[in-house]
């Protein structure tokens, strides 16, 4: 993948009177990792839903995978960007095998093609085969992100949005899943945008850095230009809070 | 025969004189209101060989006077359907009229009252020119007159000199207690005492007590009704009505104009031949002698050279066929309301106003009291199985809509957010996500319907529907402990029974997730 796995033109969104984002322009780069970092209420979750057209804009435009959201069969559109999110969402009726599996049977996938994919994805996950069969109120929050990566990667998406999946996660779970996602993106060469309060956790993870802040873009660029050159007061304070000592 | 005062009556404990009246009232405001709902009766031209359908409302004349005719019929080769213990005057009228009913046995009185509105004391052929137009006829009447009568002590009647209604006038000082309907009723105390000038009133008391009171020399005069068995057994004193106040309640089979000749003359087999004393004696032998209503009607039809079987019905055979009527009454409703409350629940439960709006018009359905429910339905469906499982249907829809409908609002708003994201259309959203979750919520739901219907069920008797409501309903109007247990303890059990399998199905269908949350 080459290009942009996401570009947006101007782009604003309001929820009644307030503008959550406004005027934000920026292009991620496709096949490897975006963080946007910020505070809580800053935009960044509104930003990722506008991203799978869960929400649409209400002025500018996005681009998505090469295109407009589209509007009518948003389904299939929605399957190529797989979707992890904090607490991992898993659906607690179903098993690890049936929440990761869910998409690929509704596609019809053939069964082995299925299991081959499952296998895979819990290996380069670090999953061990023998939870396939537990239900996720078993697992530990560690095990239950996992699985969630493992389902929003199952139908090898496009493109994948992270909602601060690793933030309830102790800071040994944290660190080595990270490790292990880094190596499973490149491997699945998929376009990540993660969202993340964590500056730390974005500077490890993360290829290239938006900052949001005031309702728009504060700082945007590869991440090593971003943290040698903050541009805005609040970018610096950011930077100095998060990764003080470890910079 | 001449002297049925002596002897017969006196056995056991008083046994509730279950009259006609009281039964009338039994649901009777609702079945008004039925009426006037809807008077859209079926038109019923009775196809050939269909039996003959007796019906009779909840009381231990009744019940004797249809089996009588059932028997006539029975003997005169009809073939006879009973529809026994109807709720009441205006359940069995409407059924009449329906054509769900061809007879049952009504009074002279409670025809003119109840349901032409008049006040007086019609002869039967000027209330056969008043029903004629519904397609109905009043057949010669029996022969006796079952009226209000006060009774009293023969020591109290020896020492005030009571023989008349008019000997009681000047006698303020007596303890004259009698039923509060009577008390009420323009045909009772208010009529009486214009028409005899009573210048005070009496006070009130429960008419099953009343008997007891009187032998026990707590009260000194009550009403009572003029066949009542008790009147022989308590030795009891009826003052004569002198000034004819009381109105006639000649008891007659009430039938559908359409039945065939044949049968109509058959009907009329009795006419004129009982008694009032005959009548007590039967009403005696099933209140006292525990006689079933068949063998005392095939006993009597026996005096009369009419042979009849009186069959008695095996009593577990009747019981499993009560038992399944029941459980078919319960699931045919329930498993309707299943499929109507999920549907439903599913349609609105994304528009917080539609929900709401759904609930409150099951928890409507559900304040209508279930006898007033089940006599609605009489006009739209008759009587008989249809309107009961209707009836229940509607009782059953609130609980499965309310717990289907929380159910499905209270799912994690995340599990929402991410089937949306992963793509999952709103059809595999439901499939996958929201109908598995509440899936036990449902099932509570239907758990709890179902016990509500199994209990509610047994009010079905009323409107003909049958089930183990049909015991309950003559051992109330019999005062008969164990004819009443006889529905009631299999309907608990079927309740426990009911629970047991739900509990069953739950565990079984219960997500793995849940029992694994509980180890």
């Amino acid at each position: 993948m080459s290009g942009h796995a996401a570009q947006f033109h101007n782009a604003g969104k309001h929820f009644d009177d307030l503008w959550v984002l406004r005027g934000v322009t920026l292009a991620l780069p496709a096949g490897r990792t975006t963080a946007i970092v910020g505070e809580s209420g800053c935009g960044k979750t509104t930003l990722l839903q506008l991203v799978n057209g869960v929400l649409r804009p209400d002025e500018g435009t996005i681009e998505v995978l090469g295109g407009p959201v589209p509007t009518t069969d948003v389904e299939t559109f929605r399957r190529r960007i797989g979707y992890a999110v904090q607490g991992a969402g898993l659906f607690p009726h179903l098993t690890v095998h049936g929440n990761v599996t869910l998409l690929a049977r509704l596609e019809k996938w053939p069964p082995e093609r299925i299991q081959a994919r499952f296998d895979e994805l819990l290996d380069e996950m670090g999953l061990a085969a023998d939870l396939a069969d537990q239900y996720p109120i078993q697992l530990s929050g560690g095990q239950q992100q996992r699985a969630g990566l493992c389902r929003a990667l199952m139908l090898k998406p496009d493109m994948l949005l992270l909602d601060e999946p690793f933030s309830a996660l102790d800071p040994i779970s944290r660190a080595e899943l990270c490790e292990q996602f880094i190596v499973a993106q490149r491997q699945e060469a998929v376009s990540a945008l993660l969202v993340t309060h964590d500056m730390r956790e974005a500077a490890q993870l993360a290829d290239y850095l938006v900052i949001l802040g005031e309702g728009g873009v504060l700082q945007a660029g590869e991440t090593a230009d971003v943290l040698a050159n903050p541009r805005a007061g609040y970018v610096t304070k950011l930077l100095n809070t998060h990764l003080d000592g470890t910079l | 025969m001449t002297n049925p005062r002596r002897g017969v009556l006196a056995r056991r404990r008083k046994g509730s004189p279950a009259t006609r009246r009281r039964a009338a009232t039994f649901g009777f405001a609702a079945a008004l209101v039925a009426a006037a709902l809807s008077m859209t009766g079926k038109p019923a031209p009775e196809p050939p060989g269909k039996p003959i359908v007796v019906a009779s409302k909840n009381f231990n004349e009744g019940y004797i006077l249809a089996e009588l005719l059932a028997q006539l019929l029975e003997t005169g080769g009809f073939a006879v359907e009973r529809r026994f213990g109807l709720g009441g005057t205006l359940v069995c009228y409407e059924a009449l009229v329906a054509g769900d009913v061809d007879v049952y046995p009504e009074y002279t009185g409670t025809l003119a009252r109840a349901i032409l509105g008049r006040s007086d004391s019609p002869s039967v052929e000027t209330l056969n020119a008043a029903v004629a137009p519904a397609g109905l006829a009043l057949l010669p009447a029996f022969g006796y007159n079952n009226t209000y009568v006060l009774a009293t002590t023969r020591p109290v009647a020896r020492e005030h000199g009571l023989a008349t209604v008019s000997d009681l006038v000047p006698m303020k000082g007596l303890r004259v207690n009698v039923s509060h309907e009577f008390l009420d009723r323009e045909d009772g105390w208010p009529g009486l005492a214009r028409a005899y000038g009573f210048d005070w009133s009496p006070v009130g008391v429960e008419h099953g007590l009343a008997y007891q009171a009187l032998a026990d020399g707590a009260i000194d005069v009550t009403d009572a009704y003029s066949t009542d068995g008790e009147l022989l057994r308590y030795d009891l004193v009826m003052l004569e009505d002198d000034k004819g106040f009381f109105p006639e309640y000649l008891a007659a089979p009430f039938v559908r104009a359409d039945l065939p000749e044949a049968a109509k003359a058959r009907l009329t087999r009795l006419a004129g031949t009982l008694t009032e004393a005959d009548m007590q004696a039967l009403n005696a032998a099933v209140l006292f002698d525990d006689a079933d209503f068949a063998s005392a009607a095939a006993r009597h039809l026996g005096t009369l050279g009419i042979e009849s079987e009186g069959e008695r019905s095996n009593l577990w055979q009747t019981l499993g066929r009560n038992t399944l009527r029941h459980l078919e009454l319960t699931a045919m409703a329930l498993i309707p309301a299943v499929a109507v409350g999920v549907g439903a629940s599913i349609l609105v439960f994304r528009v917080g106003w539609l929900s709401r709006a759904v609930i409150y018009a099951a928890g409507l359905l559900q304040t209508i009291p279930s006898i007033a429910l089940l006599a609605f339905m009489i006009p739209l469906f008759g009587i008989g199985a249809t309107p009961a499982i209707v009836a229940l249907f509607l009782y059953s829809l609130l609980p499965i809509a309310r717990n289907t409908v929380t159910a499905l609002v209270t799912v994690d708003p995340v599990l929402l957010r991410v089937a949306k994201a992963m793509g999952l259309t709103r059809w595999q959203e439901l499939r996958h996500v929201l109908l598995p979750l509440a899936a036990p919520s449902v099932l509570a739901g239907a758990r709890t319907a179902a016990v509500i219907s199994i209990g509610t069920a047994t009010l079905a008797a009323f409107i003909g529907a049958g089930g183990l409501g049909d015991p309950i309903v003559t051992g109330l109007a019999l005062n008969n402990h164990a004819l009443i247990l006889q529905g009631a303890v299999p309907a608990a059990l079927l309740a426990v029974a009911v629970e047991f399998v739900f509990e069953g199905v739950e565990r079984a269908l219960t997500p793995r997730h849940l029992r694994a949350a509980g180890t």
